[in-house]
């Protein structure tokens, strides 16, 4: 970390965040002061890229849940759920009853892993003034402890549902491997009864935090599902009118660049947008239980929010919720009759088949739409609510099941421009703050987003440092 | 090519070697090209993470501190493959400020599902995803740590066992040879009671050829290991490959994309490739 040192001239300054400690991936944070002006505004990324979209070209249809998990080892499920749904779509096949229910506990878990390392580790030490949790620890033992065991019961649930926490190994287009036991998940029971007690206490907790003040005016955008706090499906809505469905997505979301930064961001119309809990809660509020709504109440929340530094308690209602919706799933779980249904298979088994191309029914009565323009047989559009928000999928796909070609879209990209301008406001108000209060508090800016560079990086742009130049 | 050392020596020595001084062991976590999926797992130790904490000193740790302790470290884990010029520097500095660098899971340790770029030609790649490819500052390939320096332990995976780490991170605490067998998967299904799922169900499988430590994990599921822990040490891969296609015709382009996946720049996962070609030039 490279700051200027405290006795400087406020009027001309920069603030320089090298490496962005308590964010996934690698990124730094740059802010420009002249003249008591901001003028410039950078969130640097030097994570590598990975070209992710370019080595699904050639794979099957059925390898995408696995591969693209690998993006991201914070929120894999997202990648998987995402992938999935686009498959399906682009075979018209629909998963539904236990399967789906099955789906959305696995979402749940990953939900209560994210937040709650978020809440916790990344999140409150800027609140209290810790460099890290394990430091918070030492004088607030019992709230670090709640934090980890809270993580840990998410992590649970993704293992009995996916084997693993990270890069969980039972997913698979048209449903799972292996449908867990009854009472394989009837043990999270007394765990979650204890988290949704415990996440009430998480979000009663974040509500005392003090909280520096930032109120823009956001374009919210998140899933939204008619009978239910959207998860894995539903239309693209915004809290200013926008409704579309998920495959109209790329009409109206464009990459742009910016002169002041080499990375590219995601606009709505060539502005800016907001995703991710805070979205979420602000465009489904209606949706969540009245147990949730009675705790953001208590919290001095109302169906509103505009700050971003209470995120934090946004995200411990999603941990109630989680919580609670984890466990309505697993008491009213049956052990669907088969694990799977078949999605454009040819028979065999394994994920080594090449796919055959039929016209047949498969086995939910949904008919095959095939469409046989050119080499792309079929495209599947999938977008789920990871736990930093929307996360777009889009697969064309040739007759023989092969990727033609991918295309996805993370919620860390969605944000960057959210993020850059919530900076440059925040720093607005603050031209005079100590250069060291004022570094941390815009470290802490950017953690309000719990931003993913890993994630982003496959679609961000860098500098050009050539050898020898 | 580096080796990998492996020394017992290490182990035996232990790295906790200022007792005298009172002076804690310094850890440091650098990432380079990954998911940040392994180093998660070392927060994933829910119950034992304040234990470790105890145990060393935190030294370097970005994704979980903004405290920034100098080197040199007793112990570095690194997570991720070398892709760029940068990383190409950066990785020998980690090496030079290290007492013991254990690599940690596939992108370290074998390249990662990034070295899929390694078959094609990178350029081809960078246009797909970017649209001013000229912008992109990359290596032709992504390789493993070992191939640019000295790596003392490699830990297998994506993602690595978070059991194993602690094992290996208590064994080197505590002067000891860590516990983490290099047998195949298939040795996992035995010990666990799980019916071959190609014998029984005649599902391709990887696990006679993939590196033992995630309890054969997808056999248990109903599922052939994908090979996400890489290859077993004198892994045939070329035997198991004329398995899969004469008994259980499972087509070549099959075959290919099994191996071309998370360890797909692995030594020996490159062989049943190597084999082909060196077949159809015979034919020429």
């Amino acid at each position: 970390m490279s700051s200027t040192e405290a006795p400087i001239k406020p009027a001309s300054r920069t603030i320089n965040v090298g490496y962005l400690a308590r964010v996934e991936g690698e990124g730094g944070l740059h802010v420009k002061i002249k003249g008591g002006q901001v003028t410039d505004v950078r969130l640097e990324i030097f994570e590598p890229p990975r070209f992710f979209e370019a080595l699904l070209r050639g794979r099957s249809f059925t390898e995408a849940p696995d591969i693209t998990a690998r993006i991201c080892g914070i929120c894999p499920v997202a990648y998987q759920m995402s992938s999935i749904h686009a498959m399906e779509n682009a075979y018209g096949v629909a998963v539904g009853g236990q399967l789906r229910a099955l789906r959305r506990l696995l979402y749940c878990g990953e939900w209560m892993e994210s937040h709650a390392l978020h809440v916790y580790m990344l999140h409150a030490p800027d609140f209290l003034g810790y460099p890290d949790a394990i430091k918070m620890a030492a004088d607030y033992p019992d709230i670090v402890g709640q934090g980890l065991r809270l993580k840990k019961i998410g992590n649970e649930i993704m293992t009995r549902v996916g084997g693993r926490e990270i890069h969980p190994i039972n997913v698979k287009v048209g449903g799972f491997y292996r449908a867990p036991d009854v009472s394989e998940l009837m043990k999270l029971e007394e765990d979650l009864v204890w988290a949704r007690q415990a996440s009430l206490n998480t979000v009663r907790w974040a509500a005392t935090l003090d909280f520096p003040k930032l109120e823009r005016d956001y374009e919210f955008v998140a899933l939204r599902h008619e009978s239910e706090y959207a998860i894995n499906e539903g239309r693209l809505v915004s809290n200013k009118g926008f409704d579309i469905p998920i495959s109209e997505y790329e009409q109206h979301f464009h990459e742009i660049h910016v002169p002041h930064s080499n990375a590219l961001q995601s606009t709505m119309h060539g502005h800016s947008y907001f995703v991710g809990p805070m979205a979420r809660y602000n465009i489904n509020y209606d949706k969540l239980p009245e147990m949730v709504r009675e705790a953001a109440r208590e919290a001095g929340l109302g169906p509103t929010c505009n700050n971003p530094f209470k995120s934090i308690i946004i995200r411990s209602l999603e941990l109630l919720y989680a919580s609670d919706e984890a466990l309505r799933i697993i008491r009213a779980y049956k052990v669907p009759e088969q694990s799977a249904i078949e999605v454009g298979m040819g028979g065999g088994s394994g994920n080594y088949e090449v796919p055959i191309d039929t016209n047949e029914t498969v086995r939910d009565g949904t008919e095959y739409a095939l469409r046989t323009a050119g080499d792309i047989a079929r495209t599947g559009f999938g977008c789920t609510e990871a736990p930093r928000g929307i996360l777009y999928h889009r697969y064309d796909l040739d007759d023989e099941g092969l990727i033609a070609d991918a295309k996805i879209v993370p919620p860390t990209s969605q944000n960057q421009m959210a993020m850059e301008e919530d900076l440059r406001a925040f720093v607005t108000e603050r031209i005079d703050m100590p250069t060291e209060q004022l570094t941390w508090q815009c470290e802490q800016a950017v953690r309000n987003y719990d931003p993913c560079i890993s994630c982003a990086t496959h679609f961000l742009r860098f500098d050009v440092t050539r050898d020898g130049e | 090519m580096f080796h990998v050392s492996r020394l017992t020596f290490h182990f035996l020595k232990g790295i906790d070697m200022d007792k005298q001084k009172q002076r804690k062991p310094k850890l440091a976590v650098w990432k380079f090209s990954s998911c940040d999926g392994c180093q998660l797992s070392l927060l994933d130790c829910e119950d034992e993470l304040l234990t470790v904490a105890g145990a060393v000193e935190i030294a370097y740790f970005p994704e979980a501190t903004r405290t920034v302790i100098k080197g040199p470290y007793d112990l570095s884990l690194v997570e991720g493959s070398i892709t760029t010029p940068h990383d190409l520097e950066r990785i020998k500095q980690v090496r030079e400020q290290s007492k013991f660098l254990m690599t940690i899971g596939a992108c370290a340790t074998a390249g990662g599902i990034q070295a899929l770029r390694n078959f094609k030609d990178v350029r081809d790649f960078i246009s797909v995803v970017y649209a001013t490819p000229g912008y992109i500052s990359t290596l032709e390939k992504s390789t493993p740590v070992s191939e640019h320096v000295q790596v003392d332990y490699e830990l297998h995976g994506c993602p690595i066992n978070k059991r194993q780490l602690l094992e290996v991170i208590s064994a080197l605490l505590n002067g000891r040879k860590p516990n983490t067998p290099s047998h195949s998967v298939c040795v996992e299904c035995k010990q666990r009671g799980i019916p071959c799922v190609m014998v029984s169900k005649g599902v391709p499988c990887l696990g006679p050829v993939t590196h033992a430590g995630c309890a054969a994990l997808c056999p248990s599921y109903n599922r052939g290991c994908f090979g996400c822990y890489g290859p077993k040490e004198t892994a045939n891969t070329v035997s198991l490959a004329d398995w899969w296609t004469l008994s259980l015709a499972v087509p070549e382009s099959g075959v290919m994309r099994a191996f071309r996946g998370i360890n797909a720049y692995a030594p020996s996962f490159m062989e049943w490739d190597r084999s082909k070609e060196s077949e159809k030039s015979e034919q020429h």
